[in-house]
């Protein structure tokens, strides 16, 4: 119970993730140009998209690492499971 | 714990994706302009680091004292969560100094040290991972020696010139520009947040691991 | 037994030690030596020494031969089985500690003493020009540096990587008073030494100091528990 319940959070997040991310560039896009100098907007931006998509991977990474060692710790315990059944009978 | 953790878990999720509206939201800074925003999350990248190495050390300490195995599970947790944070902190900054200073990376002292308290960190895993019988009290020691160091990163930019801004720049942030004070606070609590539950996660994973160990004992226990 | 006489005890017997074989003395001079003379060999350009690089030359000889003496002196205590014969002692265990890292200040200190005149001399570095503040430095630095790697070899006996994790272990964690302790000794090499600065890499390694050594008093005990 508690790990389908585990999986489906880190497939959450997998899941979210990503759409997020796609929204980051997006979101910065909407700031209205007008206030901004015409020589500071492009030079600054790919910085700007760059640092908060790291961001995103970086976790994005991190939560898939987590939930594939997860997984092999369950296979594991399954496995074990049923050497132990297959003892006792 | 586990009946908090899905509030929690919506809780980050939904600050996430309000996020970046706060962020652009927020005025621009009069010297850096477009290229400010990345303060918003660099910031509480390092806030996030710094609650990440308190973690480790109290649970290094009390792993150490009371032989508590749950402090050891939450201290690796704790390490692996630095690193990670460190390393937003890291790039972000790297990013941002590219623009504001022109540099990708400068060997001031606070740049410096937190380079090496993410190698301390790395250090730690390594030992976990190598040190062979006995790495866990190893791995504690070096934990208290990583967080003991922390306060003189934080204070580094205080104590002597660098081009780092000074500490003091975010607390002067609330009376000069209130609004970003607010997305800078918002953005905090989220990262703190995402590293409560990545916390949860990762020492569930170390629980399940011990709990394997412990199945494998018995296994071999058994006639 | 006070913890005073503990201490002077344990230091007594490696002093014993060392004075009638020498090993560990003898080899982290000769390595120390070495290290200068390949530094020597990298960062000398036409006849010319490279400005600067007497100070962290100077610093990772130190270190270096500070590695290989704390690898030895525990290697000794492992061969011999004494440290589980040393725990045994009904003697404060933070006693034993400060006599270990006496030991290993004491192997530094004589390491040094050999190195800040070669440097000076094969680099052409004004390192006698503030004898009292660099020898705050250095003594500063070193004790940091031995206060945490004492503390690690001794934990380290045990392990079978002992070799690998001690470098992994240290050289992160005391690169803070690395750092303290290289910057503040260019600031005595520069002509005029730089008295202000160097007094703040001093103060610097003094809280460094303290520190370290409370953590390394209050850890060694659980730490050398089985």
């Amino acid at each position: 119970m508690t790990r389908g319940l585990c999986v489906a959070i880190v497939f959450l997040f997998l899941a979210g993730a990503p759409v997020l991310a796609g929204q980051q560039p997006a979101t910065e896009g909407f700031v209205p140009a007008s206030e901004l100098p015409p020589d500071q907007q492009l030079p600054a931006a790919p910085f700007l998209i760059g640092a908060y998509a790291f961001i995103w991977l970086a976790l994005v990474f991190y939560l898939w690492t987590i939930w594939r060692r997860l997984g092999k710790v369950e296979q594991e315990m399954r496995a074990l499971d049923e050497r132990q059944r297959s003892h006792a009978r | 714990m586990r009946k908090l953790f899905a509030p929690l878990l919506v809780l980050t999720a939904v600050m996430f994706a309000y996020a970046p509206v706060v962020i652009a939201n927020t005025r621009y800074e009069s010297t850096m302009f477009l290229v400010q925003k990345i303060f918003y999350f660099h910031f509480a990248s390092w806030m996030a680091w710094a609650a990440a190495i308190g973690v480790c050390g109290i649970a290094s300490a009390v792993y150490l004292f009371r032989a508590d195995p749950r402090g050891d599970r939450l201290a690796v947790a704790g390490a692996e969560l630095a690193i990670l944070f460190g390393a937003f902190g890291l790039v972000t900054g790297s990013l941002w100094g590219r623009k504001a200073w022109g540099v990708w990376w400068q060997w001031d002292a606070r740049l410096t040290m937190a380079l090496m308290a993410e190698l301390i960190f790395v250090g730690y895993l390594l030992v976990r991972k190598y040190g062979g019988p006995g790495a866990e009290k190893l791995a504690a020691g070096m934990g208290i020696f990583g967080a003991a160091t922390t306060p003189f990163i934080y204070k580094s930019v205080d104590w002597w010139r660098t081009i780092h801004p000074q500490t003091s720049v975010v607390r002067n942030l609330g009376e000069t520009a209130p609004d970003m004070y607010g997305a800078m606070l918002f953005c905090t609590v989220a990262f703190l947040l995402l590293f409560a539950s990545l916390l949860t996660v990762r020492v569930h994973l170390e629980s399940r691991r011990a709990e394997l160990d412990r199945l494998y004992l018995a296994l071999e226990d058994q006639p | 037994m006070s913890f005073a006489t503990t201490a002077f005890l344990v230091l007594k017997k490696d002093f014993t030690i060392e004075v009638k074989s020498g090993e560990i003395l003898y080899t982290t001079l000769f390595f120390a030596v070495s290290c200068v003379l390949i530094f020597a060999i990298a960062f000398v350009r036409e006849g010319q020494p490279v400005e600067g690089a007497g100070a962290g030359i100077l610093w990772i000889a130190v270190l270096f031969a500070g590695n290989l003496a704390l690898g030895r002196t525990f290697e000794r205590e492992r061969y011999g089985e004494t440290v589980r014969a040393l725990l045994l002692t009904p003697a404060p265990r933070a006693a034993i500690y400060v006599g270990k890292l006496l030991g290993i200040v004491a192997l530094l200190v004589a390491a040094e003493c050999l190195l800040v005149p070669m440097v000076a001399f094969l680099f052409d570095a004004p390192l006698f020009a503030r004898p009292l503040l660099l020898a705050a430095i250095l003594g500063l630095g070193t004790v940091g540096f031995a206060s945490v790697g004492t503390l690690f070899a001794a934990m380290l006996v045990r392990s079978r990587t002992r070799d690998v994790m001690l470098p992994i272990l240290l050289y992160p964690i005391t690169v803070p008073v690395i750092i303290a302790g290289v910057l503040g000794t260019s600031a005595l090499l520069q002509s005029p030494a730089d008295e202000p600065v160097a007094l703040l890499w001093i103060w610097l390694l003094v809280s460094f100091d303290v520190v370290f050594v409370t953590l390394a008093l209050w850890t060694f005990e659980p730490l050398m528990t089985e």
